[in-house]
């Protein structure tokens, strides 16, 4: 497995990723090996040194954090932009307008136990969560009732297995996890987070070789931007697919 | 079932109980007989894993065996493998981890040697390497064996360490509990199952064999001093 490109990617892409890969798999016959985290645990993995040749984030700033210590190669480019989901047991609240000022109410009128988001230091999408309760007025009155996932994949979990009420999760995940199944499955417009960029960012790293770069690239395609779409992320337009660092 | 994962496994177990268990005779040994006054201090590191956190252990292995540590860099520079995230960090990891698992039964076993058998050895002209190999050993034995049997098991089982200090990377830190876990984030609970419960029945049966031969072994070795 020596030669097989290893890489770390934002646990809220894991379903998206590991279809490309199986689709990369049948039409190159080369294959990858994945690695799925928090964005800030892969981050400072690779800054202690971590074999992984291509980091997939969540966000753009640990890629920026990666590539001022001088740990990446070549300009970074975003592959998607994330979407946020505000899951709600059945019950709680039915479908509203605005999911976000129903939660306040809930847990104004303390009905709300368990409040799930991925750890807003780390993990971009609970940063991310986090923005969006402060938007809304409701982190304070959420805090004490919060439940941290260690990355995305985790919080998904928590809600899926969990005595939860409202989770704040990526919409891809929230949707492999069938969590629209059990309750309320809403998106967060870009609007109610308004602090916080969801770019999703890739960048390669110094041990790229030249497998790294073809799935670099395949990862860039239309294949590819057709099933992060189909998993509920936003794809960037072509024009500014390539970002300046 | 992720036979890699398992192979994996299997591999640092190995790996782990070669070059831990001569430490662990050395060591228990001598701690049995050592009269020196640091002797509970010394103790208390080689327990230290048990009480330990995982992380605690695998936070220290990270700063001080990092590529950015000088050890770490120390390590790549003479011999070109890097101590985290790789296969030879994890059998590292593993050895410090299952140094009490090794040491104190050892220690124990050894300690139930009596001194007159020392003296009664020397008298009958053995030396003390005759003594060690022909007397010690064979008494002590069982501590050895169950020693094996612990370190084997932990190792099969050893989760945190292994994730903070190898990531989870397939086909070279991916262990089989590694892979149950991984799996379980990616909500695929059916291949959780599966493996879970192979480690479960693997684990099992590693155990019982060891106390099986111990209690083979024992009885006979009580008739026989």
């Amino acid at each position: 497995m020596a030669g097989v490109p290893l890489i770390a990617a934002a646990a809220s892409i894991r379903p998206a990723l590991e279809e490309i890969s199986t689709r990369y798999n049948e039409v190159t016959g080369e294959s990858v090996r994945l690695v799925f985290g928090s964005s800030g645990t892969l981050a400072n993995q690779i800054a202690n040194g971590a074999p992984y040749v291509l980091f997939l984030s969540a966000n753009t700033a640990y890629v920026r954090w990666l590539a001022g210590l001088g740990l990446t190669q070549g300009p970074p480019v975003t592959y998607a932009e994330g979407v946020l989901a505000l899951y709600s047991r059945s019950g709680l609240f039915g479908e509203t307008e605005n999911p976000l000022m129903a939660l306040d109410s809930a847990l104004q009128h303390g009905v709300v136990k368990r409040l799930v988001i991925a750890n807003p230091e780390y993990a971009p999408y609970g940063t991310a969560a986090r923005a969006a309760l402060e938007h809304a007025g409701s982190w304070t009155r959420a805090r004490p009732f919060l439940l941290l996932g260690a990355n995305a994949g985790q919080a998904v979990q928590y809600a899926l297995q969990g005595d939860v009420d409202v989770a704040l999760v990526p919409l891809p995940l929230a949707r492999l996890a069938k969590l629209q199944e059990t309750g309320q499955l809403q998106v967060l417009p870009k609007e109610t987070f308004p602090s916080v960029e969801l770019h999703q960012q890739m960048v390669l790293l110094p041990g790229a070789d030249q497998k790294t770069h073809e799935f670099f690239a395949y990862l860039q395609s239309i294949d590819s931007q057709e099933i992060f779409m189909r998993h509920g992320l936003l794809v960037p337009s072509p024009v500014n697919l390539t970002l300046q660092p | 079932m992720d036979w890699n994962a398992f192979h994996l496994s299997l591999q640092l177990a190995a790996w782990t109980l070669v070059l831990l268990l001569p430490i662990g005779i050395v060591t228990g040994r001598w701690l049995a007989k050592t009269q020196t006054r640091a002797r509970p201090w010394l103790q208390a590191f080689f327990a230290l894993p048990l009480v330990l956190p995982p992380t605690v252990v695998g936070y220290y292995l990270l700063v001080f065996t990092g590529t950015r540590s000088p050890i770490g860099e120390f390590i790549m520079s003479w011999f070109g493998v890097s101590l985290v995230f790789s296969f030879p960090g994890l059998v590292v990891a593993s050895i410090l981890v299952n140094l009490p698992f090794a040491i104190l039964p050892v220690q124990r076993a050894f300690e139930a040697v009596s001194n007159e058998l020392h003296d009664a050895a020397a008298c009958c002209g053995m030396t003390p390497w005759q003594t060690f190999t022909r007397i010690e050993m064979p008494l002590a034995w069982p501590g050895v064996l169950s020693a094996a049997v612990l370190t084997l098991g932990h190792t099969l089982g050893e989760f945190g360490v292994v994730l903070m200090v190898g990531g989870n990377i397939p086909g070279e830190t991916r262990t089989l509990s590694i892979a149950i876990f991984d799996r379980v984030q990616a909500f695929d609970p059916l291949a959780a199952g599966r493996m879970a419960g192979f480690l479960l029945l693997i684990s099992l049966v590693t155990v019982a064999l060891g106390y099986g031969v111990l209690e083979r072994r024992g009885p006979q070795r009580q008739k026989s001093t």
